[in-house]
């Protein structure tokens, strides 16, 4: 419909529009600031980043991020003297330190897995919560009501009360430490949140545009393909988002159930902090790429993901 | 294009019976109206017509093949919806193309017919719009091109005025019939309202608790009403019933209505004594100081050309549609006669209407098929 919704509320005035903007920047502060001090962090050089009173202004290095990246081994100034003249900024920064660089550390291969992980987890999650949504809605489930009872029920205990279990479990089926049993993991945790949300956007879509489609000629796969989906994206999108912060960052079960070649970027990163002192830089530098995907992510879906979350607030 | 043929349909939710051994044909061409209050059954009916429902029993024949239990994008019809169901997502050339893309039909073969289309329904000018932002009568002209794009063998509409404004309601009747009369292609359109019926079909089924109470064309449901549900359902206001009971003996020419003799034409039957109810519509009933059925004025609607006029009687309400000119006085005491050619009499108990009693109903029959 073209009709716009009129808004019965006073215009507020000018004073408590104030008010409402001093709140806002002050919580903004709050939230905003300890990822600044992050952020910060990571272009500080390892004695500025334990200065103390800490410094507000210095000198930015990229040495916390040359550190995440790579390994390197103590050398006397002899032997780093000997060496042929350092390969870019990052080698002559390690020298500094009377360091050499070894070799790339596992930083990389852990952030890929991460995302493998977490976007495959989302995709599965949200594909089988997509689906039986779309069931649950639309035909006759025997038992319904008790099926989305019991898929709800999943979420009632914190997944970790079944850490040591799932732990056995795993190690007999030989999914620890790979990427499918996390992927499982995930996708089983975050699937019961996807059929609920999903249901809920998918009830509000009338079945008449399937019906129509139907009678138009196409089967009901196609009908939900080129009706439904399109029409359902911004609850799909919502769901993606949840799944998505769910898996990337959720730590508990990745400690206990990758430790090599698995490992997710979550467990990896405080163990930055063990290799040549405590590197605070690099573990800032860490954090910081780590937080890249999701607010890229959710950058790109906000405007899905807020009317996603407002959604049945306002009827269209 | 086809014939519908639809035999013995039931279907059942359970323990309710939507639909109960419905039986009626369209023919080929046909504008078949389904009426009737809400929750009547018409659009279960028109529903299982589609196949978007199964029916539990009976048989649906469309050109002469069962239907019955195909799917619905194997029995080529095309639906339009109350909620118009235009796809928001695409434009107005892709909504009304969809179904020739189903088809796998060639893109410039599709354009050519979208256009087409679009031009017999006046929408040309907005094929590359979006659906979103069209006017309802505009959105109701969009889901008719996408019903007749693909030139399907019948056309099946569910209330699809039902959302629009009065005024828009009346031009898109219009405007419907008139399609109708250009392209001929059987329809049946469901609707609970008796006007756009009245106005547009060539047959009418009203039905009610899920049966058909009569099936005729819009001229024989008003004028012969098979049943007290229908006399009451069709016409505004409704056909008034006057009670009296005891037979009627063949050969006499009066009944006694609240001690007031109606004259009727030659009864044909003898009918056993049973409560029974005279019907007559507003516009049968005029004013003569002489009747003996006499009542006073309740309270009167003026409505421009004619105006209806309460008269509370012994029995209750009667309500006649009498010239606007008339100056009438709430109280006033006046007597009525009933145009005894337009009177129906009704059994209660069945709420049947017992038309051979009164009715050369043969000789009817014969004069409307001529």
């Amino acid at each position: 419909m073209s009709l716009t919704t009129a808004h019965s509320v006073v215009a507020p005035s000018a004073n408590s529009k104030r008010i409402a903007g001093a709140i806002i920047i002050a919580y903004a502060l709050i939230s905003i600031v300890p990822l600044l001090w992050i952020f910060a962090t990571s272009f500080k050089t390892p004695p500025d980043s334990i200065a103390y009173p800490p410094k507000i202004v210095f000198q930015p290095s990229i040495e916390g991020y040359c550190n995440l990246f790579t390994t390197r081994t103590r050398q006397t100034p002899e032997y780093i003297n000997s060496l042929g003249p350092a390969t870019g900024f990052c080698d002559e920064t390690v020298r500094k330190r009377n360091m050499v660089i070894a070799g790339p550390s596992n930083f990389l291969p852990r952030f890929v897995n991460s995302l493998i992980i977490a976007f495959g987890s989302t995709f599965c999650a949200v594909f089988l919560g997509t689906l039986s949504a779309y069931g649950f809605s639309r035909f006759k489930v025997p038992l319904a009501d008790d099926l989305l009872f019991f898929i709800l029920s999943t979420r009632f205990m914190p997944p970790i009360a079944v850490a040591i279990p799932i732990y056995l479990m795993y190690r007999e089926l030989g999914l620890s430490d790979t990427a499918l049993g996390m992927i499982l993991l995930y996708t089983a945790v975050n699937v019961s949140l996807a059929v609920w949300l999903l249901k809920g956007f998918i009830d509000e879509i009338p079945r008449e545009y399937e019906e129509a489609a139907m009678i138009d000629g196409y089967t009901r796969l196609q009908a939900f393909w080129r009706t439904v989906l399109p029409q359902a994206t911004t609850g799909i999108a919502a769901t993606a988002i949840f799944c998505l912060i769910f898996a990337w960052n959720e730590y508990a079960f990745a400690a206990l159930l990758t430790s090599g070649t698995a490992q997710t970027a979550p467990p990896f990163i405080p163990t930055i902090i063990g290799e040549g002192g405590q590197d605070w830089p690099a573990v800032a530098a860490g954090t910081t790429i780590f937080l890249v995907p999701i607010l890229v992510f959710t950058i790109l879906l906000r405007k899905q993901l807020l009317r996603g979350i407002t959604f049945g607030a306002v009827r269209k | 294009m086809a014939e519908i043929r639809v035999q013995h349909l039931r279907k059942a939710f359970g323990d309710f019976v939507a639909v109960q051994d419905s039986n009626f044909v369209v023919e080929d061409g046909e504008f078949f109206v389904m009426l009737g209050p809400s929750g009547c059954g018409k659009t279960t009916t028109l529903r299982m017509i589609a196949g978007l429902e199964l029916p539990t029993g009976g048989q649906i024949l469309l050109g002469g093949d069962d239907v019955t239990m195909l799917r619905a994008r194997e029995r080529d019809i095309a639906f339009v919806f109350q909620l118009f169901a235009l796809y928001p997502h695409m434009n107005v050339r892709k909504n009304i193309g969809f179904p020739l893309l189903a088809q796998g039909m060639p893109s410039a073969e599709i354009r050519t017919r979208v256009e087409e289309t679009a031009k017999l329904l006046r929408i040309d000018h907005l094929l590359d719009k979006s659906v979103s932002g069209l006017a309802g009568g505009d959105r109701q002209r969009v889901a008719l091109g996408r019903a007749i794009v693909r030139r399907p063998k019948c056309f099946l509409m569910d209330e699809p005025l039902g959302t629009l404004d009065t005024e828009f309601r009346d031009l898109m009747v219009h405007e419907l019939r008139e399609l109708h009369n250009r392209i001929r292609a059987t329809t049946v359109y469901v609707t609970h309202d008796q006007m756009e019926a009245m106005s547009m079909a060539d047959k009418i089924a009203v039905m009610n608790h899920g049966v058909i109470e009569q099936f005729g064309s819009p001229r024989e449901i008003y004028d012969r009403p098979a049943t007290m549900f229908v006399a009451d359902f069709i016409g505004s206001p409704p056909m008034n019933f006057l009670k009296f009971g005891g037979g009627l003996t063949k050969g006499s020419k009066e009944i006694v209505v609240q001690g007031a003799k109606v004259a009727v034409p030659e009864v044909r039957e003898d009918v056993a004594p049973a409560d029974m109810a005279l019907g007559i519509r507003p516009e049968h009933i005029r004013f003569d100081d002489a009747s003996k059925l006499r009542g006073a004025i309740y309270g009167t609607e003026y409505l421009g050309t004619t105006q209806i006029v309460a008269v509370e009687t012994a029995d209750g309400i009667i309500k006649a549609r009498v010239p606007a000119e008339i100056r009438l006085n709430a109280g006033d005491h006046v007597g009525l006669t009933l145009n005894s050619a337009r009177l129906s009499l009704f059994e209660k108990g069945s709420g049947r209407a017992v038309r051979t009693a009164i009715h050369d109903t043969a000789a009817e029959r014969r004069a409307q098929h001529g």
